[in-house]
């Protein structure tokens, strides 16, 4: 299994201050080289590790493929694996030190706990599982199936997302479930439902090696992704490199590469991204960039698509979005000029107003230049969380599994005839609910017991402090399984112990799609218990059976559960009928579909540019991108798109919330490389913590200045629905804009709640954020809403904020001697190997060009 | 053209009405932000509607509505209160919706008999517009529906 060997002396990096690594360049069209990041917990060398176990990192969408070290029953670090076409051997900062920790922390959950008045006491499992099996029936009874509600997350994997929606479309028959991924991902999902007729990643990876430009929508990817960041940059300091176009209202690390490699930052206003589009859309119209034949076979919708961007010229969309009508065309001339496009996007889009039209809009371009499915040319909806994509197949997040039409009833019955049940069962009368519409059933009642897995919406949820409402009130009873008390589970009614990574085997797919095998490599603590396994011990305690009589629920082990799984994609653009946990043992992650066709996975979609779109294949019929009207099988029909993708667009709107007099600046939230989520696994990495250990808000010098706010001095920020008070760092946000990270609860590592932070109570940055959603996706607009900042009082230093990535501190800033910020660093020592032999990646199209890819 | 101008009336009168019931609905739903947002949204193009058909009333001379005046249906004065409240008033902008979608009808088959294709390209516009409301409606009902029957407090 070793593919590389140590070299002597191998390089020792510390990852939090150099967080993507030394350059391993290499040129156009060759494959990416290895490169094995280790890093083992202080005090354990290597020759002490008792076994490596397989598995990939699940702290991003990246899906790194990894190995877990593990000593006396502990994890101790982690080695990233050479031969995983992910990540050739790499892994980030909060791969490297964030992966393990958590799991040995003191504060781990290790027994159910149950409510008694305003206390939550400890309990054994017969007696917690018992209170929710009560309160379930009761409800059933009384109320029926419309009373339950589920909320997971993008953390459990595919045999549980899987096991929970048999649980609650053929067990249940709830149309209430839903997850995080709807905060992170869902307008993935529904850019390529409406583009192309079904979720499914378009592009892979290995487009890097092969592009001429690298557009990045709202991407911040070395702060998201970092080792996928780490990829690009080694084409970019390469031989023949691409330009990077960069739209961001902050001058990121991408925003810098855009510069340096002569392509462009766009710098839209927030909230106007989609007229950004259609600006750069009717450049491609009135050049003459439009490859006509290939858009004649292969497209609809192309008349109308021109005459919705015609009036956007660049000096109209200048106006609206602040940016340089000169850019709009050299950006677009990048666009119109290059052979090979490769487009990726994420939160700045998915997370804005008018989400889905906007990240439509970037398969629009893409198919009027006919840049699909060949390498080099293509498209990269990213996720956020890891195993969001799961979600998304396996349908616990309200769809169905396999891709499958809710709105076709043959597809419904496909599953109720796997499941062995009435189709009337499974829930399929209208759109699944989608999360915020859940939580507002749950603020009246009308959902009566929800039961949130892996995930803090507490924290994570726009307008926190109505959802803590909604959580601690008597009208339902709440359910948290996790690995710690979170924000969230101190408000539940019961809270369930959960084994996590490396705890419980099980699958995961990234958001290339590429499948990974995650092996249990130690024990859970305590009586913690896999989510899988509390799944099935409420489907059994409930005592689901089908028509048959027989347990709903056929299946025990995690296998099993992936058996089940694979056996019910067959024939649907996800299939995995090819995998198998045997299979996936392999030296590499593998992307669906495999199947008998593609029996070693599948590099990209759409080589053939046959579109799942076809009326009784697809997974929708399609929305009305401004309203999310419902399209209806028989218009669907009508225009026959047999296998064409859809070309759709939409006028520009201004956003929801736009800047007054009261509330002059807008506010946009995000991340930091150095954590994940709320910070529940890598807050418990002393290095991850130490490098970004509190909130901050950032502004521009300029606003600063007008305020009279230093770096460091805490501010107060507030919106029409509520405050926080951090520190603030002058950075590189555009003038008028003011952007804060989201992962900041009142949970302190270390300390009693409220702890060691003078803001611990009032930094939590969704506080701020509204509750509104893109009528499409449903995906709430993090990034849209007005504010204001004062100074409260002076700080005695610099913020908290890194100063690595985009939160860096403004070149143009003269910082006084004592608030000028430190260089983030500090993170233990990593090693560094370049194997001896770039290891054989399977599909990699650069082995078909070069010389020396084996 | 008596009756083209009666109408023209008919068509502007019912578009005001429903853009105010729409305004009604989303300010007395205002916590269910997607219906709150929509409804305005889509009273602003009842509004473009108006202010598109405004120089044919002018070409043609406004009519006073007198034979037609059963048809109008009255607007939502307020809002229903609660999810089921919700599901009666969006039907209720359906119904109104749909005298508004055939009065486009009826109009874009006087502007062609007329050969007036300015006339004809704002009818057919308009009412391809009423169509995305009336969908955005239906969408909205059916997924209201099922919660507000059987579980709603
Ligand atoms: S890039 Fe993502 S998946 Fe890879 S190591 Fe970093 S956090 Fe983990």
């Amino acid at each position: 299994m070793q593919f590389y060997h140590r070299t002597e002396g191998a390089l020792m990096t510390d990852r939090i201050a150099d967080i993507f690594g030394t350059r391993t360049p290499h040129a156009k069209g060759t494959v990416w080289p290895a490169r094995v990041d280790q890093h083992l917990d202080p005090g354990v060398e290597e020759e002490a590790v008792d076994s490596w176990v397989q598995s990939a990192c699940l702290l991003c969408s990246n899906g790194c493929g990894l190995d877990i070290a593990v000593k006396d029953g502990r994890m101790v670090g982690v080695r990233g694996r050479a031969t995983d076409v992910v990540n050739h051997g790499r892994l980030g900062p909060k791969g490297l030190y964030g992966s393990t920790r958590w799991a040995s922390a003191d504060d781990r959950l290790t027994r159910p706990l149950v409510r008694e008045g305003d206390r939550l006491v400890e309990t054994d499992w017969d007696t917690a599982m018992g209170r929710i099996v009560e309160r379930s029936k009761a409800l059933l009874e009384e109320k029926g199936p419309l009373s339950h509600g589920f909320y997971t997350s993008g953390q459990l994997f595919l045999e549980e997302y899987y096991t929970l929606a048999v649980i609650g479309k053929a067990g249940l028959g709830t149309p209430h479930m839903d997850g995080n991924t709807r905060l992170c991902t869902a307008t993935s999902a529904a850019a390529f439902k409406e583009s192309f007729g079904a979720d499914g990643q378009p592009g892979s990876y290995t487009d890097i090696e092969h592009c001429d430009a690298l557009f990045l929508f709202g991407h911040n990817m070395p702060e998201t992704q970092s080792v996928l960041w780490a990829r690009i940059l080694d084409r970019t300091r390469g031989d023949d490199p691409p330009r990077v176009v960069c739209v961001d209202p902050r001058r990121t690390l991408v925003a810098l590469e855009a510069e340096r490699t002569g392509g462009v930052h766009l710098a839209p206003r927030v909230g106007t991204n989609l007229a950004l589009m259609n600006g750069l859309t009717r450049e491609l119209f009135v050049n003459g960039w439009v490859d006509q034949d290939w858009v004649d076979a292969h497209t609809i919708g192309v008349d109308d698509l021109r005459s919705t961007v015609e009036p956007c010229t660049p000096e109209h969309v200048a106006e609206i979005c602040g940016v340089d009508a000169d850019d709009v065309r050299r950006a677009a001339r990048i666009f119109g000029e290059s052979d090979g496009v490769l487009s990726t996007v994420l939160q700045g889009f998915y997370q804005s107003h008018q989400a889905t039209a906007a990240s439509v809009a970037v398969h629009n371009l893409h198919l009027l230049r006919g840049m699909i499915g060949r390498p080099g040319a293509g498209v990269l909806q990213m996720n956020g969380q890891p195993t969001a994509q799961n979600n998304r197949e396996c349908g616990a997040d309200g769809d169905l599994p396999g891709f499958r039409n809710w709105d076709n009833e043959s597809h419904v019955k496909e599953l109720a005839d796997a499941w062995d049940v009435d189709v009337m069962t499974v829930p399929h009368w209208a759109p699944p609910t989608h999360a915020m519409q859940i939580f507002s059933y749950a603020e009246t009642g009308s959902i009566g017991l929800l039961w949130i897995s892996a995930t803090n919406p507490a924290v994570s949820m726009p307008e926190s402090a109505r959802i803590r409402k909604i959580l601690g009130g008597d009208q339902c009873f709440v359910v948290v399984q996790d690995l710690f008390l979170t924000e969230t589970a101190e408000l539940a009614d019961v809270v369930l112990p959960a084994a996590g990574w490396g705890e419980k085997a099980g699958c995961y797919t990234n958001v290339n799609r590429t499948v990974h095998l995650s092996e249990k490599a130690v024990e859970p603590p305590g009586e913690a218990r896999s989510d899988l396994d509390i799944f099935l011990a409420y489907a059994d305690a409930m005592g689901f059976t089908n028509r048959s009589g027989e347990p709903l629920i056929g299946w025990r082990s995690p296998e099993e559960a992936f058996d089940a799984w694979a056996a019910v994609t067959a024939g649907r653009p996800v299939d995995y009928t090819g995998l198998s946990y045997a299979k996936l043992r392999g030296p590499t992650g593998i992307p669906w579909p495999v199947n008998d066709e593609h029996p070693d996975g599948t590099d990209r979609l759409y080589a053939d540019a046959v579109f799942p779109t076809d009326t009784d294949y697809c997974e929708t019929y399609g929305h009305d991108l401004a309203t999310g009207g419902t399209v209806t099988e028989t218009e669907h029909r009508a225009m026959a798109p047999a296998g064409r993708a859809f070309l759709k667009g939409a006028a520009y709107t201004p956003p929801h919330e736009e800047p007054s007099a009261e509330f002059p600046l807008r506010y946009t939230t995000g991340r930091t490389v150095y954590h994940f989520h709320t910070r529940t696994k890598t807050g418990r990495s002393r290095d991850l913590d130490q490098a970004a250990p509190d909130a901050w808000v950032e502004l521009s010098p300029a606003d600063a200045h007008e305020r009279g706010i230093e770096e460091g001095d805490w501010v107060r920020v507030t919106s029409p629905r509520g405050a926080i008070e951090v520190r603030a760092r002058v950075g590189n946000v555009m003038d008028g804009a003011v952007f804060a990270p989201f992962h900041y609860g009142h949970w302190e590592p270390g300390s009693a709640p409220g702890g060691s932070h003078a803001d611990a109570d009032r930094r939590l940055a969704n506080e701020l954020t509204m509750t509104v959603w893109d009528p499409v996706s449903k995906q709430p607009a993090f990034k849209t809403a007005a504010c204001q900042v004062t100074r409260v009082r002076a700080g005695d230093g610099p913020s908290p904020a890194p100063t690595t990535a985009a939160s860096a501190p403004s070149p143009d800033h003269d910082f006084p001697l004592s608030r000028r910020p430190r260089a983030t660093a500090g993170g233990g020592p990593t090693s560094s190997t370049e194997p001896a032999a770039t290891p054989h990646y399977p599909l990699d199209p650069a082995l078909d060009s070069s010389e020396g890819g084996r | 053209m008596p009756h083209l101008t009666t109408y023209l009336g008919l068509a502007d009168h019912s578009e005001k009405t429903l853009a105010e019931s729409l305004r009604a609905v989303a300010d007395g739903h205002a916590r269910v932000a997607d219906v709150f947002h929509t409804c305005r949204m889509l009273a602003d193009w009842s509004q473009a509607n108006r202010e598109a058909l405004a120089p044919v009333v002018e070409r043609y001379g406004e009519a006073d509505v007198e034979e037609p005046e059963r048809l109008h249906a009255a607007g939502l004065a307020g809002a229903r209160e609660g999810e089921v409240g919700l599901l009666r008033d969006l039907q209720d902008l359906h119904v109104l919706a749909t005298l508004v979608q055939t009065t486009w009808t009826v109009i874009a088959q006087g502007a062609q008999g007329l050969r007036d294709p300015e006339l004809l390209e704002i009818s057919q516009h308009a009412g391809a517009q009423t169509s995305r409301q009336l969908t955005w409606l239906t969408t909205r009902i059916k997924v209201a529906a099922p919660q507000a029957l059987i579980v709603a407090p």
